[in-house]
């Protein structure tokens, strides 16, 4: 009931679903309470958020910034462009590593299923060229295909 | 082995040819020469290289010398500094909704406590 799912759309988008127990108020609020996304928007285990800037309104700032405490550390910035509470979010962001990533305009959906939700993320990158490198890199067919490729390369 | 600096922006254009991706599927399973990269395509050897040159520019494959032979393989750091960032997307949204899973749970026990 929980498991995730991945798919393509047209050239530019990818396509995120996954279900929780929670009714759609407290998914939403776990997307934009800077405490609740402190909780679990930390990546790999290891890492948290010293900085969760969130600022759930048109127009509002997103900047989140990640470290392992052991010198590793990245950040996000975003912006949101629509929110309509406890249904629906749009906003974009990208990741900088240190380079920034291509922008990456996400609708995200929440949406009442039984006693949960069903939560829909639609990302649409910039060109066809930036989620076929995306594809490339085995997204499309998990990360399987990401590990043994890089066990072919050991 | 050769130095290797990735460029994100040509690491893309890279891989958004299919040959390209094909070739890169192929050094996966290890060093390969020229000849036998172009066995499986429909293409002269001029064009494969000319691939070829587009990955080594890009950061994600390495030439070595070997007699005449130049065998191609996948440059770990490129490689991996891409699926650094390209990796992240599924890894770190799986991850994060267990624990939000948690987070969520939690939530609706300190609502039942509330109500009680």
């Amino acid at each position: 009931m929980t498991k995730m799912t991945l798919k393509t759309e047209g050239d530019t988008h990818i396509i995120v679903t996954r279900r929780f127990a929670a009714p759609p108020e407290a998914v939403y609020r776990a997307h934009t309470d800077p405490k609740l996304i402190q909780k679990w928007l930390l990546g790999p285990e290891g890492w948290t958020m010293p900085v969760c800037i969130n600022e759930a309104r048109p127009g509002g700032k997103i900047r989140y910034e990640w470290t392992n405490g052991k010198g590793g550390a990245f950040h996000l910035t975003g912006e949101y462009l629509e929110l309509e509470p406890y249904r629906r979010i749009v906003h974009v962001e990208r990741m900088y590593l240190p380079d920034p990533t291509p922008d990456n305009h996400i609708e995200t959906r929440f949406d009442a299923d039984g006693t949960g939700t069903l939560m829909t993320m639609r990302m649409t990158l910039p060109d066809a060229q930036t989620r076929a490198a995306m594809l490339a890199t085995g997204m499309e067919r998990g990360m399987e295909a990401s590990y043994v490729r890089l066990e072919g390369m050991i | 082995m050769s130095s290797t600096r990735l460029n994100l922006d040509a690491a893309f254009s890279a891989l958004a040819d299919p040959t390209r991706r094909a070739i890169l599927a192929r050094l996966a399973k290890g060093e390969t020469t020229v000849l036998e990269l172009a066995k499986p395509f429909d293409m002269t050897q001029p064009a494969i290289s000319q691939h070829l040159k587009v990955l080594e520019d890009a950061g994600l494959i390495v030439r070595r010398v070997e007699g005449t032979k130049r065998p191609r393989r996948l440059a770990k750091a490129g490689i991996e500094a891409l699926d650094q960032w390209l990796a992240m997307l599924r890894r770190t949204l799986e991850k994060n909704y267990d624990r939000l899973d948690e987070v969520l749970a939690t939530i609706d026990r300190h609502k039942k406590g509330e109500t009680r």
